[in-house]
């Protein structure tokens, strides 16, 4: 037998037209798509993209997402994946379903394909008068093949729906309080439960009055399972209320974290199980020997929580032999392998609904608190529990964003170019998350399954390979035209905090350096960072946005600071083949230091919905500024210190800058996410708006007031 | 002991059962499936649960059930709905002033409090009314933009 043709996307591995697109009774299309909402609008931009293809209006169209029953597999909703697997998967299915309906029309109405004109599903010829809507074709039987692809998708200058800035379909019920979220699903006699979490990560228990808890006023059940205490009550503060006893009666033996946050980056270094391995390298002998000056540094950066407004939540319940979850995880499918190898359960028996949740930034408690809900659903009988984490639960124990090293060296010649470049990194790997697997898994991605009396082994760290976008050498080589390039990645084992998946994974840290880098060689050369960069720079995309952000921020080289703010520059091409951004901050130092203008330039090619790209853009560079000056998890050799806003503050409403957003449309470009540009160069620009303001060179994030009144000593 | 309480939400009246102390957040949520305010911390520093309790904005996570008796609350569903939205939520929705919206509903409330008390807000004075509500998605500037454009319609409207 001939191996499948490979479709493009996600069609690939969900090849039934099907599965992605279903014509109503009521006049309606349903458009499947394994991609979920996550704040950042994508299931208006599938509904854009078929109702584009398909030639029907935007209200005709009905989206279900993330569902094990429902929707095909498309993997994670992660990594700016989601346009360029999921869209291109639908738009395909789409251009088919559309050449079979208007084929078949063709026939009905006896009229040549070449004449037939299609309004919002209705199909006729110039006289209107013959006409057949695509729900009055067997659409059933027509779509119940598998897609071959064949078929063009619109141009893109034929786009009428896709490239607008359409509103979220989402939108107007988040603004009306109308019920949205998993945290605001009711189903009948649903009962409340918290988990009641040890003190710090490999903490023994050693006592525990269960009994005591139960009789608390509601309590309907208290599991211990090993390591795992869970509490389940009638009502939500009596839940609440649980925990806080528990937590109280629970005594622990706890075992010390391995460094200290002064001590961590070290720590993480000087592992002895460290694996080597090249990324990249690029040699040129005789560039290389024309460097006069060479310059290293070393730039870190501290674990970074994903911070979620809206602790994680998950519903589950149990009825006979099947248990159905509802949970705001970013991959329903990979959550439900996870979960069938913890209980040790059939896939088929296990049925997970995505429900929106708070944004979550990439890999944070949404997963665990599944498996939560679960064991306690089971401990209540089957029952439909609710389990939200407390606040401290999120920040104590979701997986954050590994603390980094990233080492630059380079050399320059006598004229100022860059004749050799090489970057070194230090990191966990960047993923933790549950993934889909062909044969049963003895390992977990999930927290509490590695706490139970017959615990089940943590998954290791995965880091996705260079080919996909790399984990923690992602950026780290460059796009820079330099003829000397060598990149090596140290990777960490163990994990003396929990580490997984954060928006940019380990472009956070290596464009921090590497932009950083650029400006003090630029000062070293004597040049204007920006000139300096065009200088390195072939790239026709990369220099136009480069070019076009230092247009609109009114760059001019050689502006001198007056020591109470500064200017700063930064770029980067998201993965070295996905979204441009170059952005200049000017930074404040009056009182505190705080970004007062962001002006970026954006091209993500094909823009799918013009305002979505515009908003995404906008919330990375605030959450990016809120890493560069505010964000660490505190700890100490005992414990996580970071349980809430107070311990973990991030940027506010009185520390907003003005952002301008400055689009490169490409309609002929293949469309790529927004949702991560940002994650690299925020924080460099940070960084050298700092220097250019001060003289002040710091290379260890958060860029805090401490440390720069430590600089200047 | 649980006790029977009256409170007027939006408008009506409702009577609930529950330990006087409990969290008005949790009443609202769940007894009266009021959805729209959502858990965020619990601790009255995040604002995800904001309510106006006789027209002040205050985190019904921290206000004990026994305290807003005799107190006039409005929730968001309270402000408009999705057939007939009040300004605010019209001008948020016009603005697309959200990302995961988790926070949305806290920071609608919080500008209904300033316009309330200040129809003409400056940048600054929206900034700083909105200061105690987190948003993480980083749809700061045009949730701004929102209140603004919410007082200028009501100004309009006049």
């Amino acid at each position: 037998m001939n191996a499948p043709v490979k479709l493009p996307g996600s069609l690939d591995a969900n090849r039934q037209l099907d599965q992605w697109l279903k014509f109503e009774a009521d006049g309606t299309l349903t458009v499947f798509t394994g991609k979920v909402e996550i704040g950042q609008g994508v299931v208006t931009a599938m509904a854009q993209i078929a109702a584009e293809e398909l030639d029907i209006s935007l209200a005709k169209v009905r989206m279900v997402s993330g569902d094990t029953v429902l929707t095909p597999d498309e993997g994670h909703t992660s990594g700016s994946r989601s346009i360029d697997e999921g869209g291109t998967a639908l738009r395909y299915a789409s251009a088919e379903a559309r050449d079979l309906l208007l084929r078949e029309a063709a026939k009905r109405l006896d009229i040549p394909l070449d004449k037939l004109t299609i309004e919002d599903g209705v199909v006729s010829g110039f006289d209107r008068i013959r006409r057949v809507s695509y729900w009055e074709l067997p659409h059933t039987a027509l779509l119940a093949r598998e897609a071959t692809a064949s078929v063009k998708p619109k141009a893109a200058s034929k786009h009428s729906i896709v490239g607008t800035a359409v509103d979220r379909l989402d939108i107007p019920f988040k603004a009306t309080g109308t019920p949205r979220y998993v945290q605001d699903i009711e189903l009948p006699g649903m009962l409340f439960g918290r988990v009641v979490r040890p003190p710090s990560y490999d903490a023994q228990l050693t006592a525990f009055d269960a009994d005591a808890i139960r009789k608390l006023p509601g309590v309907v059940a208290v599991l211990r399972d090993g390591n795992f205490i869970g509490v389940v009550a009638e009502r939500e503060e009596q839940a609440v209320k649980a925990r806080t006893a528990a937590l109280k009666a629970a005594q622990w033996k706890e075992v010390p974290i391995a460094a200290d946050e002064a001590g961590m980056h070290e720590y993480l270094r000087t592992r002895p199980d460290n694996k080597e391995t090249l990324i990249s390298e690029r040699v040129d002998a005789t560039a290389k020997a024309r460097g006069t000056r060479k310059l290293d540094a070393r730039y870190t950066k501290p674990y970074i929580a994903h911070a979620s407004i809206g602790p994680s939540c998950a519903l589950a319940r149990i009825d006979g032999e099947r248990i159905e979850v509802w949970s705001h995880s970013q991959g329903v499918y990979q959550l439900r392998y996870d979960l069938a190898t913890v209980l040790q359960m059939d896939l088929e028996k296990i049925i997970v609904h995505h429900g929106e949740g708070s944004g979550c930034y990439g890999h944070n408690g949404a997963d665990d608190v599944a498996l939560d809900a679960v064991l306690l659903s089971r401990a209540a009988g089957g029952r439909p529990v609710q389990v939200q984490w407390m606040r401290d639960d999120e920040f104590a124990w979701e997986p954050y964003s590994p603390a980094m090293t990233t080492d630059v060296h380079a050399a320059l010649d006598d004229a100022g170019n860059i004749v050799d470049w090489s970057v070194e990194v230090w990191s966990n790997g960047h993923s933790q998350r549950p993934v889909s697997i062909k044969t049963p898994s003895p390992v977990s991605s999930l927290l509490s399954a590695w706490y139970l009396e017959q615990p089940v082994t943590r998954r290791t760290q995965a880091d996705p390979p260079m080919a996909g976008g790399g984990g923690m050498a992602r950026n780290a080589p460059v796009i820079y035209a330099l003829p000397n390039e060598r990149v090596v990645a140290h990777r960490v084992e163990v994990q003396p905090l929990r580490a997984s998946a954060l928006r940019g994974l380990g472009a956070i840290s290596n464009v921090f350096a590497i932009e950083s880098f650029m400006d003090e060689l630029a000062a070293a050369a004597n040049c204007d960072p920006i000139e300096f960069r065009l200088r390195h720079m072939k790239d026709a995309r990369a220099r136009a946005v480069i070019e076009l952000a230092a247009e609109k921020a009114g760059w001019k080289p050689g502006t001198q600071s007056d020591g109470t703010s500064g200017r700063g520059f930064a770029f980067s091409q998201y993965k070295n083949g996905y979204g441009y951004m170059a952005v200049v901050i000017d930074l404040s130092l009056e009182p505190d230091p705080h970004v007062t203008r962001a002006v970026a330039a954006v091209d993500v090619g094909q823009v799918i919905n013009p305002d979505g790209v515009i908003n995404q853009s906008e919330g990375g560079i605030v959450q990016a500024i809120s890493w560069a000056l505010k964000e660490q998890v505190r700890h100490d050799r005992e414990r996580v210190l970071s349980r809430d806003w107070e311990t973990y503050p991030i940027l506010t409403f009185a520390e907003i800058p003005a952002i301008e957003i400055h689009l490169i449309d490409r309609p002929e470009e293949k469309p790529l996410g927004a949702g991560e540009i940002a994650a690299g160069p925020v924080p460099a620009a940070v960084a050298n708006a700092l220097y250019h303001a001060l003289g002040v060179r710091l290379r260890d994030l958060p860029l805090t007031r401490e440390k720069i009144a430590a600089a200047l000593v | 002991m649980p006790e029977k309480i009256t409170l007027i939400v939006n408008g009506a009246a409702h009577t609930v059962t529950a330990e006087p102390d409990t969290p008005l957040l949790y009443i609202l949520r769940n007894d009266l499936k009021l959805k729209g305010a959502k858990f965020g911390c619990g601790l009255g520093q995040c604002g995800a649960c904001m309510v106006l309790m006789d027209g002040h904005n205050v985190m019904s996570c921290e206000v004990p059930l026994w305290s807003a008796v005799g107190k006039s609350i409005t929730t968001i569903e309270g402000l408009g709905t999705l057939q007939s939205p009040h300004a605010l939520q019209r001008a948020f929705i016009g603005e697309q002033a959200a990302q995961c919206g988790y926070c949305l509903s806290g920071v609608i409330m919080s500008s209904a409090a300033l316009l309330a008390a200040n129809p003409e807000p400056t940048l600054d004075d929206i900034k700083q009314a909105l200061t105690r509500n987190l948003c993480r998605c980083g749809t700061h500037t045009r949730m701004i933009k929102a209140v603004q454009r919410a007082a200028a319609d009501l100004k309009a409207a006049k």
